[in-house]
């Protein structure tokens, strides 16, 4: 019991974090919030600590099975913290400056994260769904936050209703396995698959419930519908903030449930996902090449760029897995910068929400336009980004594994989708601007986006230690 | 000598993309120094060119001035580089034409200099590795990156019609290579290795060869490029500022050419001689075809841009000639012959090539169009010019004494081994090439002038001269004594003629 609790000292600090920052917010009489922030910044910082302190170099599970620590759920906790970190950092430069500042946009964040954690290591199926609950009803309220915005309204509305609706899905499937298998802890679910006694009509029949509520969760097509709009209505810092570390509990959550509990049904699964990876990148990347705004577009793109991710989980193999979670972090780097860009072009009156508000930067400020170029070829994928190299590790393992005819789908919408991409490069380097207005931000809000936009450049250029930790955390 | 120890390949890539990096440190600000520092640096690249050239050893057939060491060791990645015969003539014509470009563009390009350098300088570096990489995936990042520059290049200075061309240009090349690198993934998936030499050697089933050749077939035949995957190179030609067009004309056609040599040939040879028909009536398709296209176009860049398109045709005949000989007479001999003639075609053209679009540039930059009807008589007033001109028209329609005669000749005499008709074909090229060069010569060249403007014009002054001067005394020299370049590449060629000649099926 000892070790248990143990094990959940980084939950457990973060748990804490959280509700002192609750309390302190409440004290404090700062319009700023700069205690808030601080103390929020601090308690992730606290919870990277602990999480390398106190983590065992052994995989453990704890709690009756119901939660595990192994090296993927440490290093992906670990990132999920650090991303966190600079995109509450972000977050603070926009709220700042559009006067939305609230504390409680730090405390449903830091509990967004304790979710998150929780789905990196659950390891039964309602503790899986415990996690992603105390995410989702974070987020929605983070969506709503700008109460005066009808967009931020809606796109709460729709979130909320859609969202509750997969997680139904989520839990029908659940009780699903449950009633085939008896057990919701995942070990058990797959010696109860192995021992062959179970009916696998049923069992199959579960499993596609939880992929529609992974798939809805990630935002797969066909059940993508809230993305484009959430995306787009909500406050750029939360859209920032869906568009990162959300990603990479989700893909946990994936790996768990299909990997750790489901592997003897590989095969259907693949199938399954096989399906949503293709939709995901034609309509991602296709209807991506009709949106005028920026937010809206990326919103696309991320559909697409699940239906990447999905590929390295169809390879079935282990450094499938970890192509997948290459892809998802250098993904949730992206998507940083991306709308780290979009936030330090808006200005208090106008966000810098549509495609126009682009073009010509490569005059007004040559530096960020260059970041931005970055950020844009390593979305495409073209070498010698990050990018690159995310689709080239999920295509490798797919061909190893023999799915050739995918990967030769995927590279070919991929072509699609760098027209998007090159689009904005076009606005940017080949078009007039409309304002010569320079670009006002912090002198750190500018540090930590050109430190954002050149890891891009150089993982691209040496992702070897990446690569590798990756691959250490399915090795086990 | 101090000279053995360096690490010359490495030297080659990168002093131009450090060099690029700091115009952009020196700023428009010091516009001279810009100018200075640039062709300083491709001075130095082209001299670290010679320095190679003069220690390779022309009797070995392997790689040479190896570096290998690990780049991405989870998957055994390196960074591995070396020239042969076959790398070595095309460095040699990318450092040369780079320090042209950097001279053509010293005072025509008056908006962001140090991007625009810089954008080329990066551009260099990049080229010069896909031509010295040996490991595949190094290669395929050189390969895809060096679009971004390009990209930039025509779409920032560019013509009027520029973004669609560079988004084409982009589009169209990006399709093409996509495919190469599934192919690559999946020669990795058998061998376990992406050493391009390793790949050369693996066995392979005929299906297998078959999709492998088409992969890279897509990436290479829209570089070369090939009729009919060839229609993105007119608008990128045209669009693109004089510098671009000598660039993509000069190099980046190339780089197709010797992909077909690095990669299709010696990985699928059962494939290409399976296909080595098809492939041979693509390219006398695109000899004659695009031939008759060039005669007709109005646009001097246009025209020379479906030139471009006729002369490499020839290179992919005489690519695929060996294996219509190795079917039709059981033997390699002749094969040889053709391989190198292609080769040669491909440097030469490099030259034409070049002085073609930096004769239009001369032209452009002094009445602002392209279009032949505007000229005529240009002769009165800009008589060293016309000089100029007449040698590499005559040169580009392969007037013997010309280095464009000598490719083309032993690509034709190769062709008799296989078919009389299609050396017949293949030599209409030298009356096509020669109508429509010629035609265009005397329209805007000779006649008198018919527009004020013409008349006015200013001769060539010394920095244009010296430029045409280089490249006039390189035709003329390769013209009667192309040795120093058969002898380099003899060996290689020889060995993948050999290497191609056997069988890889199981």
């Amino acid at each position: 019991m000892r070790t248990d609790l143990i094990i959940v000292i980084p939950e457990i600090t973060l748990l804490t974090m959280a509700c002192l920052v609750l309390l302190v917010d409440a004290f404090s009489k700062d319009p700023l919030h700069k205690i808030t922030y601080w103390v929020t910044q601090l308690s992730l910082l606290l919870t990277l600590c602990a999480l390398f302190y106190y983590s065992p170099d052994y995989s453990y599970i704890a709690f009756n099975g119901g939660f595990i620590t192994d090296t993927m759920s440490v290093l992906l906790k670990g990132f999920i913290c650090a991303i966190t970190i600079i995109v509450f950092f972000y977050s603070y430069e926009y709220l700042k400056e559009n006067e939305l500042l609230k504390g409680e946009y730090f405390v449903l964040g830091l509990f967004a994260v304790l979710g998150m954690m929780i789905m990196t290591s659950a390891y039964h199926l309602l503790s899986i769904y415990l996690g992603l609950e105390l995410l989702s009803l974070s987020l929605y309220a983070m969506v709503a936050m700008q109460r005066e915005s009808t967009f931020a309204t809606e796109a709460a509305i729709k979130y909320f209703v859609l969202g509750a609706l997969a997680s139904g899905m989520l839990l029908y499937g659940i009780s699903m396995i449950y009633g085939v298998t008896g057990s919701l802890q995942l070990t058990e679910i797959t010696e109860a698959i192995n021992s062959g006694v179970v009916d696998r009509m049923y069992l199959v029949y579960g499993m596609v419930f939880l992929i529609v509520g992974i798939a809805f969760k990630l935002g797969a097509a066909p059940f993508h519908m809230w993305v484009p709009d959430v995306y787009q209505g909500a406050p750029t810092s939360v859209t920032l903030f869906i568009s990162s570390a959300p990603k990479l509990a989700g893909f946990a959550m994936a790996v768990r449930i299909l990997v750790d509990g489901l592997f003897p049904l590989v095969d259907d699964w693949q199938a399954i996902l096989s399906v949503l990876a293709v939709l995901s990148m034609a309509i991602g990347n296709i209807i991506a090449i009709a949106q005028t705004n920026i937010k809206r577009m990326l919103a696309y793109s991320t559909i697409a760029h699940v239906g990447y991710l999905f590929l390295g989980l169809i390879a079935g193999t282990a450094s499938g897995f970890a192509g997948s979670m290459f892809y998802i972090i250098s993904y949730a780097l992206m998507s940083m910068g991306t709308f780290g860009m979009i936030i330090l072009l808006g200005r208090y009156d106008l966000e810098a929400e549509k495609l126009d508000d682009f073009k010509g930067l490569s005059i007004r400020n040559s530096w960020f336009a260059f970041i931005m170029l970055c950020l844009m070829f390593s979305m495409a994928g073209v070498p010698p980004f990050l990018g690159f190299w995310s689709k080239w590790f999920v295509l490798k393992e797919l061909v190893a594994s023999g799915f050739i005819e995918l990967a030769v789908v995927a590279v070919f919408f991929s072509i699609i989708g760098v027209y998007y991409y090159l689009r904005i490069i076009k606005l940017m380097y080949f078009d007039q601007p409309d304002t010569m207005s320079a670009i006002k931000a912090s002198q750190q809000m500018r540090v930590v986006l050109t430190i954002n936009g050149l890891l891009i450049l150089l993982i691209g250029l040496a992702p070897n230690s990446l690569m590798r930790i990756c691959l250490t955390a399915f090795s086990g | 000598m101090f000279l053995d120890n360096l690490p010359i390949l490495s030297m080659l890539i990168w002093v131009p993309i450090l060099g690029g990096i700091w115009t952009l440190i020196i700023s428009d600000q010091q516009e001279r120094i810009v100018k200075h520092f640039s062709l300083f640096i491709t001075a130095i690249t082209f001299l670290l060119s010679a320095v190679l050239y003069y220690q390779f050893d022309n009797s070995f057939s392997g790689m040479q001035f190896i570096e290998e060491f690990y780049w991405i060791e989870a998957f055994g990645i390196k960074y591995h580089l070396g020239v042969d015969g076959i790398a070595l003539p095309l460095i040699m014509l990318t450092t040369f034409t780079t320090v042209l470009v950097v001279l053509a563009a010293w005072e025509v390009i008056d908006e962001n200099i140090s991007y625009y350098m810089c954008a080329f300088l990066v551009l260099t570096g990049l080229m010069n590795g896909v031509f010295v990489a040996l490991d595949s995936i190094l290669f395929y990042v050189f390969w895809e990156s060096m679009l971004i520059p390009m990209f930039l290049i025509i779409g920032i200075w560019g013509g009027p019609n520029r973004v669609y061309a560079t988004i084409k240009f982009f589009l169209y090349t990006f399709l093409g290579s996509v495919f190469m690198l599934v192919a690559l993934l999946y020669l990795y998936s058998v061998t376990g290795s992406f050493n391009i030499q390793a790949l050369h050697e693996v066995p392979l089933e005929l299906t297998a060869q078959k999709l492998i050749f088409i992969a890279f077939f897509l990436a290479f035949a829209v570089k070369i490029p090939m009729w009919p995957v060839h229609t993105w190179l007119p608008d990128a030609h045209v669009e693109a500022p004089t510098g671009g067009s000598v660039i993509l004309a000069a190099i980046m056609l190339k780089m197709g050419g010797y992909g077909f040599l690095r990669f299709s040939l010696p990985i699928a040879p059962d494939a290409s001689l399976f296909f080595g028909n098809t492939m041979i009536v693509l390219s006398l398709i695109a000899i004659v075809y695009i031939g008759f296209v060039a005669l007709v176009q109005e646009d001097m860049k246009k025209l020379i841009a479906y030139s471009s398109i006729s002369h490499m045709g020839f290179v992919t005949l005489g690519f695929f000639i060996p294996f219509g000989i190795f079917a039709a007479t059981n033997s390699s001999a002749g094969a040889v012959m053709g391989m190198e003639g292609a080769m040669m075609q491909m440097i030469s053209h490099g030259f034409i090539s070049a002085a073609m679009f930096l004769c239009v540039g001369v032209m452009y930059e002094r009445l602002h169009s392209r279009m032949i009807k505007d000229y005529g008589g240009v002769v009165n007033s800009m008589p060293c010019f016309a000089a100029f001109m007449m040698l590499f028209a005559m040169a580009n329609s392969g007037l013997p004494g010309t280095s464009g005669f000598v490719g083309e000749f032993l690509v034709i005499l190769s062709s008799f081994k296989v078919s009389f008709w299609i050396a017949f074909t293949a030599a209409l090229t030298l009356i096509l090439g020669a109508a429509y060069t010629l035609w265009m010569y005397k329209r805007v060249i000779f006649g008198e002038a018919i527009r004020e403007e013409v008349s006015d014009l200013k001769d060539i002054d010394a920095r244009e001269g010296f430029i045409l001067f280089l490249l006039a005394s390189v035709v003329l020299l390769f013209g009667v004594w192309p040795a120093p370049v058969f002898d380099v590449m003899h060996v290689s060629v020889q060995q993948l003629i050999e290497h191609i000649s056997q069988t890889k099926l199981l």
